[in-house]
């Protein structure tokens, strides 16, 4: 486990940059966590995508895969990986601040 | 009078359920009734072998109705939909069948049309999947006039049903390659949207370790996006390409159809939403789901509706005396995974315990992912348990429903938290 410093504040996060507490997350960590999953800036489409993923975590304690996202986020997978290059899902549950998403085993 | 206790799909798990549910509760108590659209019971496991000649698909049907014991009843009609106020099922041509506990036990579906480009040309030719009877047995003569080139397997992506048979796939294709003396001409890929083989650090690392010793390439993180067959490429949403002469795909899997057209029963991919511990649904208590057909975070696999099966009677019996279940299903889970050779693994493992190594069901028994003779001799021997101890709803003798600890290498931090109820 390390520690990262987004918007001022130190947090937890696991070997793959994801938040080990969803609940530290700020609206403000975001952009930062972005630059470091390697998006320079977070457009509004991005953040659509990203408070889905929150409010999907808040519902559901845990994130939608790629599949459920292009079925129910309202932006279509080609789209979601042209805004989230290295995985939709993977991306923008660690930039959302949750867990990362774990398709079924 | 009578309850009236609707089972929906006679496969592996409605058939288990409805004969428990049948010995546990006398008729002046319940009518049980199956509805499923055909009589024709698969041994889906046996799937996996028909692309390599080792089984053919008329000795892994049955009838359905053949493996309910008396006093169940199998109404043959497609479900139209579920209407969960109502407590009715629609079915088609317009009957009507109301239930005081209904049981969810339709499955899973493959929808290879959800791909683009997978049912389009090629389809069937080139490119196939041996998770239906039709596809398993086309394979068989694709494979056999197969003499060099490149063979992909892919998996689209999760969930689907017995996530390790892609990787048993690749395993026999080796060995049959091999015995053919042609797997010099022949390179196989695997290709997976995990980041891995399996999802669970020991078994991914053994998996992993089997497939390069076998000299099956592993592409992962590739979640396909297009299956082109003319051109002979599978493409990923990312735009990476992996190019085949033979593809074997393992399509998006979905819950069945009418659920869809169920307000409130399934999720978003059609399977129904329960507790993963009582399998009863949260906002209608007198609804279960069970097997391949439900939503919660286990394989997809006929192990898992065999243990849970005896939870969920429990479960059902409680509802219909008027009380909270109390029983609560752990996530047990077991397969065999065929590994050529005459060969395979065993893994066990629920909701809190990775597979790990040790024996089965205790210190004495079959050795856990590990390879092993005896474990292929255990595969062999499942058909059989299959027929005549799983679908009737018998125990395995020496195999409880919670998943065994003595016996695995826990590590003190695995070790799983302990359980009430």
């Amino acid at each position: 486990m390390t520690t990262a410093t987004y918007a001022g504040h130190d947090v937890e996060v696991d070997g793959e940059g994801f938040l080990e507490d969803p609940s530290e997350w700020t609206r403000e960590m975001a952009p930062e966590i972005a630059r470091d999953a390697g998006i320079e800036t977070l457009s509004a489409e991005h953040w659509k995508v990203v408070d889905f993923m929150r409010a999907q975590y808040a519902e559901k304690g845990t994130g939608p895969t790629v599949r459920v996202l292009g079925k129910t986020s309202g932006v279509a997978i080609k789209e979601l990986y042209e805004l989230f290059p290295k995985g939709p899902a993977k991306t923008a549950a660690r930039i959302a601040g949750i867990p990362k998403p774990r398709g079924c085993i | 009078m009578a309850n009236r206790i609707v089972v929906l799909g006679g496969g592996t798990a409605g058939t288990l359920v409805a004969n428990r549910l049948r010995r546990r509760l006398g008729r002046e108590e319940a009518e049980i009734v199956v509805v499923d659209e055909d009589d024709r019971h698969v041994y889906q496991p046996g799937l996996l072998f028909v692309p390599f000649g080792l089984a053919h698909v008329d000795d892994l049907v049955r009838p359905r109705h053949a493996q309910l014991h008396t006093g169940v009843d199998l109404v043959e009609r497609a479900v139209e939909s579920v209407d969960l106020a109502a407590r009715e099922v629609r079915l088609a041509g317009g009957s009507v069948l109301a239930y005081d506990v209904l049981v969810v036990a339709t499955g899973a579906v493959l929808q290879p049309e959800e791909t683009d480009g997978l049912t389009g040309p090629g389809w069937m030719e080139r490119v196939f999947t041996f998770y239906d009877p039709a596809g398993a047995a086309a394979l068989a003569d694709a494979i056999a006039a197969f003499e060099r080139g490149r063979i992909v397997v892919s998996v689209v992506d999760m969930p689907i049903k017995c996530p390790v048979a892609p990787l048993e796939f690749c395993f026999l294709a080796d060995w049959y390659l091999r015995r053919r003396k042609i797997r010099d001409a022949v390179d196989l890929v695997f290709v997976t949207p995990l980041d891995g083989a399996f999802t669970k650090p020991v078994c991914n690392h053994e998996l992993n370790g089997l497939l390069r010793e076998k000299g099956v390439e592993v592409v992962t993180e590739f979640s396909t996006g297009t299956v082109d067959g003319p051109g002979g490429r599978l493409v990923s949403y990312d735009g990476r390409e992996v190019a085949f002469d033979l593809a074997v795909v393992v399509p998006l899997h979905g819950g069945a159809k009418y659920v869809e057209r169920s307000p409130g029963l399934g999720d978003e991919l059609g399977f129904v939403t329960v507790d993963e511990h009582t399998l009863q649904s949260r906002s209608h208590p007198e609804v279960f789901a069970i097997g391949d057909a439900a939503g919660i975070p286990t394989s997809k696999a006929g192990s898992v509706a065999h243990f849970a099966g005896e939870v969920l009677v429990e479960n059902v019996v409680q509802v219909l005396a008027g009380a909270e279940p109390t029983a609560s299903f752990d996530g047990h889970t077991n397969c065999f995974i065929e590994s050529g050779f005459n060969k395979a693994l065993l893994i066990d493992f629920n909701y809190e315990t990775e597979p790990l190594r040790g024996h089965f069901p205790s210190a004495v028994g079959l050795p856990l992912l590990r390879e092993s003779r005896l474990n292929h001799l255990g595969k062999l021997a499942f058909e059989w348990l299959y027929w005549h101890v799983l679908l009737p709803g018998h125990d395995i003798p020496g195999v409880g429903t919670a998943m065994p600890e003595r016996g695995k290498s826990i590590p003190e931090r695995g070790r799983p938290r302990e359980r009430v109820g």
